[in-house]
């Protein structure tokens, strides 16, 4: 909290500034509700995979396959990336202070989990689909 | 990014030791924070060592003992010397409290004094606290109405009268905002645990007509949603307040009227 003495602006309009977002309850209560339902995902994510030890990937394969293993893929890694996304946006606001870093760590961030989610989302249709 | 190493003017040097305890039995060493924006010199760990057998029990009494008899030119705010104006909110052994409520006894060894942290100083353990102050004047800290004034008081009821309990005690030390390490990166813009307790003192007051737009104007990623659930300020608030309790309270608020 530098002083700037070359900002004359009061100390008032300084703290009242652009004005309130109107925005963040949103995203706070996305990332509760994101972690409430990462804990019964990542529970039959870990359960599955140590199942799964040893198996070869026929067995693996049949297992995906089933509907609701696909389904429970699929909102497993919607939700963990969307979770991620939050998160890390959080803690790039809280510490990146030159505002050309932090926006294009926001965009890359935000590019890279769609991206990430759409794939994980592609690989689990592609087993279920058959291919 | 976060600022990890310190411009080289603020390096804390070490200063002078001023030993005034002449083989006293209950002899105590004080290093206390010294910087003077008159000086151009940097700041400083100044060694006071003192006969506790001189002066009450509390470190203010320490303080006061040394300014009166020993040094003149260290500056610090009190004024009631008994908790309840809050200018003595200063560092000692490491946790933001205040001077007159902390005893010395309960310091174990040399006693550390620095002004409240990441605020900037006026003088030795005087931080600057206009930037704060301001914050508490945008959040309006006073009774808002849109009825008529009534020809009388107006009532409430004592189980809302209740409600303000643990909110109305707060008295702006700010030994919890200056303890928030999300208050120190992005104090310009969050509100920080002080403000936001004193916000929601006013949200849950039953007489006052204007809780939406204090919502409104509390609803900011910045302002309100920089609060990480850290805990710091209500370890340190000396009154055992929880600020963080009501900055929950508000963020429950927030969803209710989605």
């Amino acid at each position: 909290m530098a002083s700037n003495t070359s900002d004359l602006r009061s100390p008032l309009a300084r703290v009242r500034g652009l004005g309130s977002a109107k925005d963040g309850t949103e995203h706070w209560w996305g990332q509760r509700l994101s972690a409430m339902a990462l804990v019964p995902l990542t529970i039959w994510f870990v359960f599955g995979v140590i199942r799964h030890l040893g198996a070869d990937y026929t067995a693996f394969h049949a297992w995906m396959k089933s509907p609701f293993s696909a389904v429970m893929m699929i909102l497993t890694a919607v939700v963990t990336f969307h979770h991620a996304h939050s998160g890390l946006q959080v803690v790039i606001e809280d510490y990146v202070h030159v505002e050309w870093q932090k926006l294009a760590l926001l965009i890359a961030v935000k590019f890279l989990s769609f991206a990430l989610a759409a794939a994980c989302v592609l690989a689990v249709a592609k087993i279920f689909i058959g291919a | 990014m976060v600022e990890f190493n310190l411009p080289a003017n603020s390096k804390v040097g070490v200063g002078k030791t001023i030993n005034v305890a002449n083989g006293a039995k209950r002899a105590k060493s004080f290093k206390i924070y010294r910087w003077s924006p008159d000086d151009g010199q940097n700041p400083r760990v100044d060694t006071y060592i003192v006969d506790l057998d001189k002066f009450g029990p509390m470190i203010l009494d320490a303080i006061i003992y040394i300014k009166n008899q020993v040094d003149s030119t260290l500056t610090f705010r009190r004024s009631c010397r008994e908790g309840i104006c809050g200018s003595c909110a200063m560092n000692i052994d490491g946790t933001n409290t205040l001077a007159c409520l902390k005893a010395i006894e309960d310091v174990k060894g040399d006693v550390a004094i620095y002004p409240l942290p990441h605020m900037p100083v006026v003088k030795d353990l005087v931080p600057d606290l206009k930037h704060i102050y301001a914050q508490l004047a945008s959040i309006k800290p006073w009774l808002q109405t849109q009825s008529p004034a009534p020809s009388r008081e107006r009532l409430q009821s004592p189980e809302d009268r209740a409600k303000l309990d643990g909110l109305y005690e707060c008295i702006l030390c700010f030994c919890c905002s200056t303890s928030c390490p999300s208050y120190w990166w992005n104090g310009d813009r969050y509100l920080g645990p002080s403000i936001l307790l004193q916000a929601y003192r006013w949200i849950a007051d039953s007489r006052d007509e204007m809780t939406g737009e204090r919502l409104d104007n509390l609803e900011d990623p910045f302002r309100l949603y920089r609060c990480h659930t850290i805990m710091n300020c209500t370890k340190a608030c000396p009154k055992g307040l929880n600020p963080a309790k009501a900055i929950a309270e508000i963020k429950k608020l927030m969803v209710a009227r989605r």
